[in-house]
This record gives structure tokens, C-alpha cells and sequence, in this order.
């Protein structure tokens, strides 16, 4: 017997949602997230420290997601982080209280997205951190990443990030965007048909006009330098395909970059359980391949959120409760699933146009290898530069899994999470080949650095099952 | 009509690479033919232990020999020379530990038991529970991620072809010549030597072999870079742990713990439930490691025959065929095991005596 139904990963709106709707048809449901409270990256909850008179928009909606998933009769485990899956499918996790397996024969994968690095020389410089990573500190935390911040890089969260620093009372250098103004204009087609996520971008937009913050378009940072931490930022012109270009180059007084380039989606569990993938640019890079329902290829692994491809958060719950219809449909649930599934899953694809064509914005064109210069730090674990990457490439490497071997690029902490995409844009440079062909990286247990007492726990050395010695 | 090579060897691992350089050096045109990229398969995954303290006695001679070429190419495959020590906890482990070492020892491999307060002195982070042990000078470690590399190296010195990516469907010999079918084209070559390791099993029976291969999984995890805390190659009684600290501070932990999955499925993969006694004897022989974050653990295939010692000789039944794998302790010997086999298909006698595939042949099949 199982210990559920179905086990959601991550706890973002997709997550939150399929569990709901899964607990509301009568599925025994367990969540697992890494964070203390649900909410996601988009609807963090913020720190305890914190307390706001007038929460936002977002911090609303987290709240009633939250509130919502509590009653719901979901189990929650907070605070747990799921290190490896056994196919059919065991969870393994370690939490506050040590290890934890438990199992169910239907698994959704709500893991959302990681952020794009597109290395420059000096982003290993303290000051400088993702734009990601920047809505976490000012959302969770209240904290600006810098007093005199440059924001950087390409699509929707530059403006984010740049209206809520000077929301908080930060001032906003420069907004330096790749993509040409125009990319903007053919996204435009998109967004009418969503005029409320038009008119919050619009609402960023006119922050930053406001605040006479110089925005510049078809640009990228060409360095960053300082001592011991940001202290000015080159930039320069590029092309349509974001080649670095002739022009002038000015010089910015920063003390902080917020830099990145549109979002991955987090495959490393469906990886892991073996499920195929394809690589499509609209949808951020390789996603699993999918049914109507969101189930992989693999029975009972089904996929919602960002992790099944960047359409964002309006578009999330919508892919959570096609997910969640989907796992009690294969369960035989009696209701008439069918043509509900229909509806939402019509509704879904109409939202999720308007996420991927903000996620296209974001999407760098192959030439925009050509922005990484020789000496930039490209695996920041291991310290090596394009450079060493490239003559291991001119060597014969030719998948992330040959650079690992010859160079460790990706065998550090971050698992290539941070380089393994500019990895990867350098192979595709210096070969021609496109992505599909040079692959995606290999996902191995642990999907994230686990300390070995945690995974070892208390355990007596007589007990342990050592088989038969080797033959002599 | 394709060129005709002299040699086609299936298998681009350490043993298939070590006998193209070989043949080619004997002056033969010969071609190594990949599925995947060079060294990409167990050449490539395994904990690169070089320690003849697990090495089995009858192949003591081809692993010392081993020793010597792997020193030889140095910091090219990442050799360090650090001495090996295997540990006892208990008394049983104590007797097998004896009774193994002893017999090593005679078979010529410089082993020596010593007592726990030496452990603690060559190695003092390790734990305080020893109840004996046993030293080897000789023993130490490469860097097995760096085979395809350094292959690619000697087989492009030696004018080997090579042909990557390239997975070999078909083997037709009604022709006087094996044509091997590939997605990129046929390869026609006088002779032909499988080196495909836990894949040999499918590409003997291209040629009509029913060869009784199989595959282990085996499991190897590494953590993040950390404070040294121990020098040598540290190993169990058992042989079920390996374990080292390499200069940069990350430690590979191995000792043949069993994932799941074949390579018929394509892909292994680490079953927790065999990885967690791995480290526990990890994290039980060196207690430091407590504090280590493992960053990844993975699965190579080795394959073995029932007897557990290496088909390396001519294929039975098969002209011109020629067999080579399942070699316990491969990655120590490939590289000599691979020119004994480069020697044999240029018609000299290898230095030391090769292991006949006909020993199975009640199992094989004329096609």
C-alpha cells in the first residue's frame, strides 16, 4: 500500500494547485518543497522578520494559495529537501526530523525553473547575483542587492526587478537589455491577448520612466570590474543576434548587477526517472515531452509549472489542475474528468502563449555565445574560463558529459546548474550543431548536495547488509 | 566500395583503444568504431582505484603491469602513486583480510599487514575501530574521467581511424570480409575485435556467439571539495569500499555497490538502497566525512563471465574474430591486457598468456 496517491514537487502555484484539485477529488495527497511555507519563487512567503501593512499584489495571492493548500487536506512537508526518486515512485528526502521515503504510484513535478547565466568577465565579483535571485532578496527579504544597481541581461524580470528595487528605495543605474527594442514589439502581438499582464508590465515600465532610469536596449554588459565588489560596469552594443557589436562603451558607477538571461525549466526529476525530453526555445530549452494530460513518458510522471516549460505564473495553476485531473483520470475516478480536463487544458494553452512569448523575449539567439569573452569565468565551481573550455572542446569534446570528464566543468556544488546552458552554447558555437544533437546533461542522485551524515543517518555497522566478498 | 581496413575494433574504451594503438603500431590500418564518444562507458565512470590489494591473484601479473603503464602516462590520466591501506572492523573481516593477503602477497603484489596503531599514524582521521589491516606501496589512483581523452591522444598519434557517435547495427561476413553496418555507412575490415564491455554480449551475437556475459552496475559517488583527511587509497577487507581524496580536495567514494538498470535498457541508475550502506562504510572508515555534501553519485556497467575472469583471445568458430572484456579490475589492466590482444591479432605471442573465449564455447554457436 502506498503511503498516497500522488506526491507533488514544489509547492509553487502549479504544485499548490494540482494538490489542491487532487485533494478535492479525493486523492490521498503529499507536497514536498525545500522552502519553510509554500508559495514558490513567484508567491514567496516572506521571512517571519518581516511584517508588511499593505502586502502586494503577489504576497496576496501567495497568502490565499497558501491558505487554501493548509485547509485542503494535502500534507505538506516544508523544509524537506527531495535528494533522489526510485521509479514507480519512491521519494527521498531529508527534512528537520532526518530522512524521509515515502510513495506513491503518481508523481507531479512542479520544480519550476532555474535562472539562464550568460557568463561576462566580473560576474564572479561579490554585488553581482541573479535577477532571480535579486526578486527573492527584495520579495522574501526586503533587501536591495545594491544602493546604484545595473539590471541586466534579458525579458520581463528586468523590469521587474528594476520597478521593485526602486519601489524599495534603490536607485536603478541602467536597465541593459539584449534583445532589440523591436523584440519587444513582435511580443506585443502576445500580450494583447492579455491586457492585465500587459498593463502590470506597463505599471514596471512607467516606475522606471519615472524614475528617469536610462534603459538601454540591444546592449549587454561587456565587464564588470572593482576590487573587492562591483564598483563600475562596461557596456556595449550587440547585434540582433547579440553578438558583440563596434560602438560606444560606456562605463557605469554601480555598486551592484543584477544579471540573467529568461529562466530554465528544472528537469533534473524527470531526467532522473528517465522520461524524454525535447529541446524547444519557445518553452526556455528542454522540457519533457508530454500528453494532453501532462503525463511524460513515463506512467504516472506527470509535469506542471515552469517546469514544463517557461509560460509563467498566471499560466502555473492552470497546468497544476490539468495534472492533477490527469493523475486521478488514471486512477479511475469515477466523475466526468473528461471534459473539464478540455476545458482547462483550452484555457491553459490560450494563457501559456503569452508566458512562452515572454519567455521567447528572453531566449538568447545562438550567436549571443559570442558575449562570453575567453577569459570569463564560465564554471564558477571549478574556475575555469571559456578559454579552457573551448580548446577542451576543440579537443574533440562534444557533450556536456565529455567537458565534465576532461575539464570537471559542472562537477562542483551547482551540479551545472549555473553553467551547464553556457556550456553547452559553447559547444553549439564552436560545432554548429544544435541542441538537440549535442544533448542535454545527465541527472544523478543527489539533485542537490547533500551532507553525508544527513544521508547516513544513525545506523550500526553490524547492520549493515555487506554482500558475499569479491571472488579471489 | 568503402576503404578495407586491416582492423576494425568495436568499442572505444581503454582495452579496444589499447589494442588499436598496438595494431597500429604493428602496421595495420585500423579503425575504432564508438557508440558513444571515446572512454565514454566504464573506462570512463569508474573510481580509477589502482590497487592491487583488490586485484584477483590470478591477475596479479597483468595488474602490476597495468601499475606501470598507468604511472607511465602520468599526469596525463591524473596517476598519483599514494599507497593503499584496507581496513578490518571485526574479527571475521580480520580473517578474510589475513587469509587474502597473504595469498596476494605470494602471487607478487607488495603487501603487508600492519597493525592498527601504524593505521593511525599513516592516517589518522581514519577511525579508531581497526582491528587490522594491511599496507601496499604500490597503490594509488588516476583519474579514470580523463581515458577518452587520453586515448584520443595515442590513437590519433598512431593514425587510428576513429568514428564516434557511431553504433554498429549489423555484421555481415558472407563476403570474405566483416562489413559492419552503421548508420553512417558500411566498414569493411579483414579482422575484427569486439572490445565493447557489458555491450559485448549484443555484438557477439552479430556474429553468432552466444556469449554468457553479463553486467554489473556499479555505483561511485563523489563529494564537494573539502579539508584533506587522508592521503593513500583507503579500502575494505571486503573489497565493498574504495575511497580517496584526490588533490583538490573532493573524494570519490566506490567498493562495487549495485544500481539497477542493464545496458540493454541504455541507462543505470544508483539505487538508494545500495548507496546508503556505501557510505555509511564510507562515512564509518573516515568519520570527517560527516560534513561532506555528496554532489553526485552515478552507475557504470562491468561486465564479467561466470568464471569472473576475461574473455581476451580469438572468437570461437569465427575467423578473424577476436573477443575482449570482462576483465575484473579492467581499468588496472586494460592497457596491458589491450597490447597483449594488439600483439595476438598481428600474429606475435603476447608476453603473457591471454584467456581463451573458448572455454564458453559449449555455449557458443557456429552461425
Amino acid at each position: 500500500m502506498s503511503d498516497y496517491d500522488l506526491i507533488v514537487l514544489g509547492a509553487g502555484p502549479a504544485g499548490a494547485t494540482a494538490a489542491i484539485k487532487a485533494r478535492s477529488l479525493g486523492l490521498r495527497v503529499a507536497v514536498f518543497d525545500e522552502a519553510s511555507a509554500a508559495g514558490g519563487q513567484v508567491y514567496r512567503a516572506p521571512s517571519p522578520a518581516r511584517t508588511t501593512t499593505q502586502p502586494e499584489a503577489d504576497q496576496r495571492k501567495g497568502d490565499a494559495l497558501r491558505a487554501k493548500l493548509a485547509t485542503s487536506g494535502a500534507v505538506l512537508y516544508a523544509n524537506h529537501r527531495v535528494w533522489s526518486l526510485t521509479s514507480g515512485f519512491s521519494v527521498i528526502a531529508i527534512g528537520p526530523d532526518g530522512p524521509l521515503t515515502l510513495e506513491a504510484p503518481n508523481l507531479i513535478v512542479a520544480a519550476g525553473a532555474v535562472e539562464r547565466h550568460i557568463p561576462v568577465t566580473g560576474w564572479t565579483l561579490p554585488g553581482v547575483i541573479g535577477l532571480a535571485g535579486a526578486t527573492i532578496l527584495l520579495k522574501a527579504h526586503g533587501v536591495l542587492p545594491g544602493r546604484r544597481v545595473v539590471v541586466a541581461g534579458s525579458g520581463p524580470l528586468l523590469l521587474l526587478v528594476a520597478s521593485k528595487i526602486i519601489a524599495a528605495g534603490g536607485e536603478v543605474a541602467a536597465v541593459v537589455d539584449a534583445a532589440p527594442r523591436a523584440g519587444w514589439l513582435a511580443g506585443a502581438g502576445a500580450m494583447l491577448a492579455r491586457p492585465d499582464l500587459m498593463a502590470k508590465g506597463a505599471g514596471w515600465l512607467l516606475t522606471l520612466l519615472k524614475a528617469r532610469v536610462p534603459i538601454h536596449s540591444g546592449a549587454a554588459i561587456r565587464r564588470v570590474d572593482g576590487t573587492d565588489g562591483v564598483e563600475t560596469v562596461t557596456i556595449g552594443p550587440v547585434d540582433r543576434n547579440w553578438r558583440p557589436v563596434d560602438g560606444t562603451e560606456p562605463t557605469i558607477a554601480a555598486d551592484a548587477v543584477c544579471l540573467g538571461f529568461g529562466l530554465l525549466p528544472s528537469t533534473e526529476v524527470t531526467r532522473l526517472l528517465g522520461a524524454e525530453h525535447r529541446y524547444e526555445p519557445e518553452l526556455g530549452g528542454w522540457v519533457p515531452a508530454v500528453d494532453a494530460a501532462l503525463q511524460t513518458s513515463v506512467p504516472g510522471l506527470f509535469v506542471a509549472g515552469d517546469g514544463a516549460g517557461v509560460r509563467g505564473a498566471d499560466t502555473a495553476p492552470l497546468s497544476g489542475e490539468l495534472a492533477a485531473l490527469g493523475v486521478a483520470r488514471r486512477l479511475g475516478h469515477a466523475g466526468d474528468l473528461a471534459s473539464q480536463a478540455a476545458t482547462i487544458a483550452a484555457d491553459w494553452r490560450r494563457s501559456g502563449r503569452f508566458g512562452a512569448a515572454m519567455s521567447g523575449l528572453a531566449m538568447p539567439p545562438p550567436g549571443a555565445a559570442a558575449m562570453i569573452d575567453a577569459g570569463a569565468t564560465v564554471c564558477r565551481c571549478e574556475g575555469l574560463s571559456r578559454a579552457t573550455l573551448d580548446s577542451a572542446i576543440a579537443a574533440g569534446a562534444r557533450t556536456l558529459a565529455d567537458l565534465k570528464a576532461t575539464t570537471r566543468c559542472g562537477m562542483g556544488p551547482c551540479g551545472g546548474r549555473v553553467c551547464g546552458e553556457a556550456a553547452a552554447m559553447l559547444i553549439a558555437a564552436a560545432t554548429g550543431w544544435d541542441r538537440q544533437t549535442i544533448g542535454q546533461p545527465s541527472a544523478r542522485p543527489p539533485l542537490r548536495p547533500v551532507p553525508l551524515a544527513a544521508i547516513a543517518a544513525a545506523f550500526d555497522y553490524d547492520e549493515l547488509p555487506i554482500p558475499a566478498p569479491a571472488p579471489l | 566500395m568503402s576503404a578495407l581496413y586491416d582492423l576494425a575494433v568495436i568499442g572505444g574504451g581503454i582495452m579496444g583503444s589499447a589494442a588499436a594503438c598496438r595494431a597500429a603500431a604493428g602496421g595495420m590500418r585500423t579503425i575504432v568504431i564508438e557508440q558513444q564518444t571515446l572512454g565514454s562507458g566504464a573506462s570512463g565512470v569508474n573510481a580509477g582505484t589502482l590497487s592491487l590489494q583488490i586485484k584477483r591473484v590470478k591477475l596479479m601479473p597483468y595488474a602490476i603491469k597495468g601499475h606501470e603503464l598507468w604511472e607511465q602516462a602520468g599526469e596525463h590520466v591524473g596517476f598519483h602513486k599514494t599507497g593503499g591501506i584496507t581496513l578490518a572492523f571485526n574479527q571475521r573481516e580480520a580473517e578474510l583480510l589475513h587469509e587474502r593477503m597473504a595469498l596476494k602477497s605470494e602471487a607478487g603484489a607488495p603487501v603487508e599487514l600492519i597493525t592498527p596503531a601504524r593505521v593511525a599514524k599513516l592516517e589518522p582521521n581514519l577511525s579508531r575501530k581497526v582491528v587490522a589491516a594491511s599496507w601496499c606501496g604500490e597503490d594509488g589512483y588516476a583519474n579514470a574521467s580523463l581515458s577518452g581523452a587520453y586515448y584520443r591522444t595515442l590513437l590519433e598519434a598512431a593514425g587510428v581511424d576513429i568514428r564516434e557517435r557511431t553504433p554498429v547495427t549489423a555484421i555481415d561476413r558472407s563476403g570474405g570480409a566483416f562489413e559492419l553496418a552503421t548508420p553512417a555507412g558500411p566498414i569493411r575490415a579483414t579482422r575484427l575485435l569486439l572490445a565493447c564491455g557489458a555491450w559485448l554480449k549484443g555484438a557477439g551475437a552479430m556474429i553468432g556467439l552466444d556469449l554468457p556475459v553479463r553486467a554489473r552496475v556499479n555505483t561511485v559517488s563523489v563529494t564537494e571539495r573539502g579539508p584533506a583527511l587522508v592521503g593513500t587509497v583507503i579500502g575494505h577487507a571486503t573489497g565493498l569500499l574504495t575511497l580517496k581524496q584526490k588533490p583538490n580536495g573532493s573524494v570519490l567514494i566506490g567498493g562495487g555497490w549495485q544500481g539497477t538498470g542493464s545496458p540493454e535498457q541504455g541507462r543505470g541508475s544508483v539505487d538508494p538502497a545500495t548507496l546508503l550502506p556505501n557510505l555509511r562504510l564510507a562515512l564509518f572508515a573516515v568519520p570527517g566525512l560527516d560534513r561532506f555534501r555528496v554532489v553526485r553519485s552515478w552507475t557504470g556497467f562491468e561486465a564479467n563471465v561466470p568464471d569472473f575472469y576475461p574473455l581476451a583471445g580469438a572468437a570461437p568458430g569465427v575467423d578473424n574474430a577476436f573477443l575482449l572484456g570482462c576483465v575484473r579490475g579492467g581499468y588496472t589492466i586494460g592497457p596491458y591486457i589491450g597490447a597483449l590482444m594488439g600483439d595476438l591479432i598481428l600474429g606475435r605471442e603476447p608476453e603473457l598468456p591471454l584467456f581463451d573465449p573458448g572455454r564458453f564455447a559449449s555455449t557458443a554457436s557456429e552461425a
